[in-house]
């Protein structure tokens, strides 16, 4: 079977929207509260590898896109997860499922403020530890 | 964590990109936990970029890394390229070739490097000095097409900057004729020197489940049997049009890691060959005008891995937001797993391994008690680990014989 339709029927009715950009690049809409189930479904059913996570802040809020890719078949898949409000964006932290997301939540949190509920050491990685609380360079008013 | 013993490694040396610090934890000569601090260098690419536009992103993000210096700007146009409906719909057939030319010789280079460092590290300073020697012909060659020995300034979206000229070409593949008896030479001196292969050989194993969990790419990846390489699986440039091999092997650790960087620049030589065959006459840009609203995603198989850029549009001539994941990022964090367990001596040369752009050994302390602090710099741990070296040689001298161990 296709990876496309074992995503379409190993995420069911977490998908909100479903956008092919093209043959090798997948947009899936995923809302909030299921996001942990989805990247286990991506990375430990289907076997597909991390890549990273891209923030961007959006007019209402934040998105986030965690990047998967299928290497056998060279496909790229994005669950994209819509973050509302910028007053302390909050999503549950993928950490506790594999080591390698660590950095990359921890470089997300400090850079854009976005809380990952339940990460074991959401510390400073690339900002000194002494950097001031509630400042998060890569928003757009800083 | 009461562990007595606590070895420094860093964090900083202001010629070196990328300064990480590592914070050994040892028992005896056993390193038992290891904490990674990393960010002293952090320069606010993607922040920078939102302020550039798009045709003045490539020269920023080459700056990212003087060593991987085509891979980031060849990511970034893949992921513009990828918004206006991707480069090989895009891009002159030339500019294809160019491209694939320079990303290969920039591999070949930088593994050079690489080997040069470990070499030095284990105490085969003859190593050091000789991958340094002929990594000077690449960089020639790059002076010869490019105009520089690095920040090559050739990628621009839909297209290079500079073509190829045919009077080039003759010295090019001489450069490459010189260049594989060499590749040759070092493939031997390290496989076939028992010593090399009782040093390296279970040193700072990562194993293939471990290097899943760690996302960890490239080398570091396919030296634990993780088969994956952007090059042939989302092929760019011509590296579907060529023959060339993927190369894997099972056992993760240093040894495995060193033999796939040296037969990797064997195969890049063959498919910079091949591309100088085959290169076609023609346009070398397309004339990209302006970029639409969109996002995209650009890959590229870096030295080290997995290069990737993602780039929002909203119409206007600057990207609204730039995501940078360099492949550093996910190979260092796995020391965390391979360096524990390891020796001291054999410290510098797993973290080595991975490939970082490594530096930080230049000042290093070990704290015995409180009241009696030695101070070691990055020096005295190069020592250490040569000193294992040199009692190999002598053991495996004194069993009265130099003959390998298969």
């Amino acid at each position: 079977m296709e990876m496309r339709e074992m995503i379409r029927s190993g995420l069911g009715s977490m998908i909100t929207d479903w956008k092919e950009h093209s043959p090798r690049r997948v947009y899936i809409g995923i809302g909030k509260k299921d996001i942990v189930d989805a990247v286990r479904v991506m990375f430990k059913d289907l076997g597909c590898r991390f890549s990273t996570i891209s923030a961007v802040e959006t007019r209402d809020g934040f998105e986030l896109l965690y990047h998967f890719s299928y290497d056998k078949a060279g496909e790229f898949y994005s669950l994209r997860v819509a973050l509302v409000g910028k007053e302390s964006p909050r999503v549950d932290s993928i950490t506790p499922l594999f080591a390698g997301a660590e950095w990359i939540e921890r470089e997300t949190w400090e850079l854009f403020g976005i809380d990952f509920t339940g990460h074991p050491n959401l510390t400073h990685l690339l900002l000194m530890d002494e950097w001031p609380e509630g400042k998060y360079p890569l928003r757009k008013k800083e | 964590m009461s562990h007595k013993v606590i070895v420094p490694i860093g964090p900083y040396h202001p010629l070196q990109e990328e300064p990480e610090f590592f914070r050994l934890y040892v028992e005896g000569e056993k390193v038992v936990d290891i904490d990674i601090i990393i960010g002293y260098n952090h320069r606010g690419i993607e922040k920078l970029s939102e302020s550039k536009h798009f045709d003045q992103v490539p020269y920023l993000v080459e700056r990212i890394c003087g060593i991987c210096s085509s891979s980031h700007p060849y990511a970034y146009c893949l992921a513009v390229e990828d918004i206006l409906g991707g480069e090989q719909h895009l891009v002159p057939e030339r500019a294809l070739y160019i491209r694939t030319i320079i990303d290969e010789l920039q591999r070949i280079h930088s593994h050079l490097l690489w080997l040069g460092l470990a070499g030095h590290f284990i105490g085969y300073n003859t190593i050091w000095m000789w991958a340094w020697r002929y990594r000077e012909p690449v960089l020639d060659c790059f002076e010869m097409i490019t105009g520089n020995r690095n920040n090559y300034a050739m990628f621009k979206i839909g297209g290079v900057r500079r073509d190829i000229v045919e009077t080039d070409i003759p010295s090019l593949k001489k450069a490459l004729d010189e260049l594989a008896p060499v590749l040759e030479m070092f493939r031997k001196a390290i496989v076939d020197d028992p010593v090399i292969t009782a040093r390296l050989k279970d040193a700072g194993t990562l194993t293939r489940q471990q290097a899943i969990d760690w996302c960890v790419i490239g080398p570091t990846a396919r030296a634990s049997g993780v088969n994956i390489d952007i090059r042939r699986d989302e092929p760019y440039g011509v590296l579907d049009r060529v023959d060339w091999n993927v190369i894997v092997e099972k056992e993760g650790d240093v040894y495995a890691k060193t033999i796939v960087r040296i037969f990797e620049m064997q195969e890049s030589i063959r498919i910079i060959r091949q591309c100088l065959e085959k290169m076609p006459e023609g346009p070398i840009d397309a004339g990209v005008k302006d970029i639409p609203a969109g996002e995209g995603i650009g890959r590229v198989e870096a030295p080290r891995g997995e290069c990737f850029h993602y780039i929002v549009s909203d119409g206007t001539n600057r990207p609204v937001r730039h995501k940078i994941r360099s492949p550093s990022f996910m190979n260092v964090a796995s020391d965390k797993v391979a360096a524990v367990g390891g020796t001291i001596s054999d410290a510098t040369i797993t973290l080595a391994a991975v490939d970082p752009c490594y530096c930080c050994t230049e000042r290093v302390a070990v704290l015995r008690k409180a009241d009696s602090a030695k101070i070691l710099d990055g020096w005295d741990l190069v020592k250490m680990s040569q000193e294992k070296t040199r009692i190999l040689q002598e053991r495996l001298k004194n069993a009265g014989n130099g003959e390998r161990k298969d």
